[in-house]
């Protein structure tokens, strides 16, 4: 053992050193890899939001998908059905505060209503134990894709084209053409045309989940929102209003609270927990567990939804997520992206300011 | 008042278990932020509650840090060497302890449950707010960086304390010296520093 009154120099001292540079080199690559810096073909949460952002423009402090939208407020009311199911208190017979918000896809807050017939609605409930079920869920059964790899590539393939601002058709003809199982979603979007009103919509998580009960066993489930309001046959926006969505939830908030019933579907064996492009069938169980109530609607620019991810992992005890490759996607991309707006909002150096003015042209 | 050569066991063991769990946190970290894969999901999972118990031993760290003296430095060492050593290892335990903190006040700021398991949830220890969430988040990677890159320096220095300079700092921090050595044997646990006969009297523990 060497001591510190050894001052003789080391023999083989390039050796030595030699040791010391590789230990430490081969840790920074190791770290380097694990970052992915190494990888740059490697699918990471900011490069699908960077995608979805070039592909709508860049709007700071605004979400990077789903921009436009309105905040709400109500109740979730269980009924005590769902708790066979599941331990989460949410599902008991009891009221949990909800803060929610409506919204439409794409990056652009200013986008017009009827440019899409998917509409969309978060839902974050507040359990009184501290703990949060977070939902995020559009007005389609299924998905159009089920990865995250193929949703990257449907984003890149659907980037409008500088010349037209819309997508090339042969490239995104190309894209669903190799994609099958986009067949399903492209269906329901040609036969639906784009709802007058957030509130006769229904909402669908998409993404299977389990519910946990109390004796730890699973159950794979998938859930929706069905709304009491079914009053859209002949009601329809005028032409030339780009905001009729969140007017007409206004107007019917001013003076009667929006219901939907949480119905809950649970699967059969061999019901695919992975695959948000496929439907189960439809003779499996369903359980009505409870009524969501939204009572008051507020703009988003300065309302409690602004502020709030809605990342469909954040569950409750009660509830976990499926093998669905698209719930980690979700959440990786969703955290980017909040991570993007609130420091456009704290004005942190370097990113555009979230008080940015509103573009003069679309 | 002089030092002891070697560093005390508890010391010893924390510096080790710690090592692991730090270098374990930071690739977890750095790694869980780059995919979209279920390792988001797990990674996630782990980085917290790893990260409360890393916050857990520091603290015991610390104390144990101020209650056993730690050996002095090589006192043939350049003075612009022993100033780097000292302030990379308070820049170390600065780190230490702020980076669990940082990341629990960030995940308070950003309205999340701090959910340590399915169950177990800690308090926030901020209110909301979309502007600290945002400067946290920042601080919490780059400061992993740094975090990093001094831990990269550090073991480089240990190693050429090791191999090059073949003194006792790198021996004060693994073996502790168990071969008879020129001074009486005396066992490691106990409380009071070990004699002094080798070094010097030491200039400051740093």
């Amino acid at each position: 053992m060497p001591d510190s009154s050894d001052t003789s120099p080391p023999p083989h001292p390039f050796l030595r050193w030699t040791v010391i540079a590789i230990a430490v080199t081969v840790l920074a690559l190791a770290f380097a890899y694990v970052a992915g810096w190494l990888t740059p073909q490697r699918l990471t949460p900011q490069r699908m939001v960077s995608d979805l952002q070039t592909n709508s423009g860049l709007y700071p402090g605004f979400r990077r998908n789903h921009a436009k939208g309105v905040c709400v407020a109500g109740y979730f009311e269980g009924n005590g059905a769902a708790s066979a199911y599941s331990t989460a208190s949410v599902f008991e017979k009891a009221r949990t505060p909800v803060i929610g918000r409506f919204s439409i896809p794409g990056g652009n807050p200013y986008a017009p209503d009827g440019g899409t017939p998917v509409r969309a609605l978060g839902l974050r409930f507040n359990l009184p134990n501290g703990q949060q079920w977070r939902t995020a869920m559009i007005n389609t059964p299924v998905f159009i894709v089920s990865t995250p790899a193929a949703f990257n590539q449907l984003t890149v393939a659907t980037r409008p084209d500088p010349a037209t601002g819309k997508p090339d058709p042969a490239r995104a003809g190309a894209f669903f053409a190799s994609h099958p199982e986009t067949a399903a979603f492209l269906g329901w979007a040609k036969t639906n045309k784009p709802s007058a009103s957030f509130a006769t919509d229904r909402y669908d998580a998409l993404n299977a989940f389990y519910f946990v009960d109390t004796h730890g066993q699973q159950h794979a489930v998938r859930w929706r929102f069905e709304p009491e309001a079914k009053d859209e046959a002949g009601a329809g926006p005028k032409a030339d209003d780009n905001d009729y969505l969140s007017q007409d939830l206004r107007q019917r908030l001013a003076t009667t609270p929006q219901r939907w019933h949480l119905l809950v579907t649970l699967a059969a064996p061999g019901d695919p927990t992975n695959d948000a492009t496929k439907m189960w069938p439809a003779d499996r169980t369903t359980i009505d567990a409870g009524t969501l109530v939204i009572e008051s609607e507020q703009a988003q620019d300065n309302a409690p939804c602004r502020d709030i991810n809605f990342d469909p992992t954040i569950l409750p005890a009660g509830i976990v997520i499926s093998d669905d490759p698209l719930l980690p996607a979700r959440s990786a991309a969703y955290a980017d992206s909040y991570l993007r707006r609130t420091r456009e909002e704290a004005r942190l150096p370097g990113v555009a300011h979230a008080d940015t003015p509103k573009p003069e042209t679309k | 008042m002089t030092a002891p050569r070697a560093f005390h066991p508890l010391a010893r063991l924390l510096h080790w278990t710690m090592a692991v769990l730090v270098l374990t946190m930071l690739f977890i970290g750095v790694g869980m932020v780059s995919t979209v894969s279920s390792k988001h999901q797990w990674l996630l999972a782990i980085h917290k509650p790893l990260g409360i118990t890393i916050l857990l031993l520091v603290v015991l760290r610390i104390m144990v840090r101020l209650r056993f003296q730690p050996p002095a430095l090589p006192a043939d060492m350049p003075a612009l060497m022993k100033f780097a050593a000292h302030a990379s290892h308070w820049l170390l335990y600065a780190l230490m302890l702020a980076m669990p903190l940082i990341g629990w006040a960030m995940l308070s700021a950003g309205g999340y449950p701090v959910m340590l398991s399915s169950s177990w949830r800690l308090p926030a220890i901020l209110p909301a707010s979309p502007v600290l969430f945002a400067w946290l988040r920042e601080a919490h990677q780059y400061l992993a960086y740094l975090f990093f890159l001094t831990i990269l320096g550090h073991m480089g220095a240990a190693l050429y304390h090791a191999l090059i300079r073949r003194d006792d700092v790198y021996p004060s921090m693994t073996t502790g010296f168990p071969a008879p050595v020129e001074i009486a044997e005396k066992p490691l646990e106990h409380i009071e520093p070990p004699a002094p006969e080798v070094l010097p009297p030491s200039d400051n523990a740093g």
